[in-house]
């Protein structure tokens, strides 16, 4: 298991800022068309992050035209190229599915007060 | 007909390729692999090369096989497998056979000794539907008539039926090579393979 651990810790990305459940992130992602490689954004609240070693993953909600959207992304994926921390949020669980419920003013979260 | 390596299954991960797609791959140690034996027409019949895998202390080996290997520099193993293969000329007693004869992309054929289920029955064994769980059924697991009466009055050959389950030799082809590292002697095979973790498996080139 030694030698699994150490391959995957090979894959795995150390240059990510790390963020927190309830924080407003902004993902660059790497997106291929063709030959042609551009960058795009998603930004939403972080409800979830399961951590796994590389099978690491966290969850992002944002409202996109009054609709909601979640998008997973791997952690330790190359395809993410950067993770920008909008906000920090102040939050007291560590999963915020009860976000999905919640819409216009009640789904905001609290900034956080770094002291 | 070529030549191959053998290799002890360490388990299962995932790696990501350069485009961001996550991989799923079999870690296999393969090697050191060294040519023990020479199997020439002229000789034996057919033309092969026996291949060592693992060590083992020639103590603990038949004296038989002290003396077969003594014949090869005196080295025990713990696995040897022939390989049929036409140019048994271009290997010599005691060389490795390196790692690099595969590379990442190629395809091959894994073989190797699938888990032991016991015996079992014929929903496991078969895949049979089986009855009803509740609804006052009578009949759960059970497979049923297995022929006819008095015509053909006996049960057919091949009939499907429990037994045992497992511990077979399977092969599996079109298995993509993800990654070879020569240092360590790994290779990275897309998908999993046949058998439990330290299993023994058997690298074939396609």
């Amino acid at each position: 298991m030694d030698l699994i651990n150490r391959l995957e810790k090979e894959h795995m990305r150390t240059d990510i800022t790390p963020f927190r459940p309830g924080d407003t992130v902004k993902v660059y992602v790497k997106i291929k068309e063709g030959d042609k490689e551009r960058i795009q954004s998603f930004q939403g609240v972080v409800i979830r992050k399961k951590s796994g070693g590389l099978r690491s993953s966290f969850t992002i909600r944002k409202i996109s035209y009054g609709v909601g959207v979640e998008r997973i992304f791997p952690l330790h994926s190359p395809a993410i190229d950067r993770i920008e921390i909008v906000q920090r949020g102040r939050v007291r669980r560590a999963r915020l599915y009860y976000l999905r419920k919640l819409t216009g003013k009640a789904a905001r979260i609290k900034e956080k007060r770094l002291r | 007909m070529s030549i191959g390596l053998i290799g002890k299954k360490i388990g299962m991960t995932q790696v990501f390729s350069k485009e961001g797609q996550m991989i799923p791959v079999t870690v296999v140690e393969a090697g050191p692999c060294c040519v023990v034996q020479k199997k020439t027409p002229a000789k034996d019949g057919y033309s092969a090369v026996q291949i060592s895998f693992g060590t083992k202390k020639i103590k603990k080996v038949t004296k038989p096989l002290q003396g077969h290997f003594k014949a090869s520099g005196g080295k025990a193993c713990a696995v040897l497998q022939e390989f049929r293969a036409d140019d048994v000329e271009a290997y010599q007693v005691g060389q490795e056979i390196p790692l690099s004869i595969f590379n990442a992309g190629d395809k091959v054929r894994v073989s190797g000794i699938n888990k032991g289920k016991g015996f079992a029955g014929v929903i496991k064994r078969w895949g049979f539907k089986g009855g009803t769980a509740t609804h006052g059924s009578m009949f759960h697991r059970a497979p049923g008539s297995i022929g006819a009466s008095a015509d053909p009055s006996r049960v057919l050959k091949g009939k499907r039926m429990p037994g045992h389950l497992g511990s077979k030799k399977i092969t599996v082809k079109n298995i993509e090579v993800v990654e070879v590292r020569t240092k360590e002697n790994l290779l990275l095979l897309k998908g999993s393979l046949p058998g439990a973790r330290n299993g023994v498996v058997t690298i074939y080139r396609q």
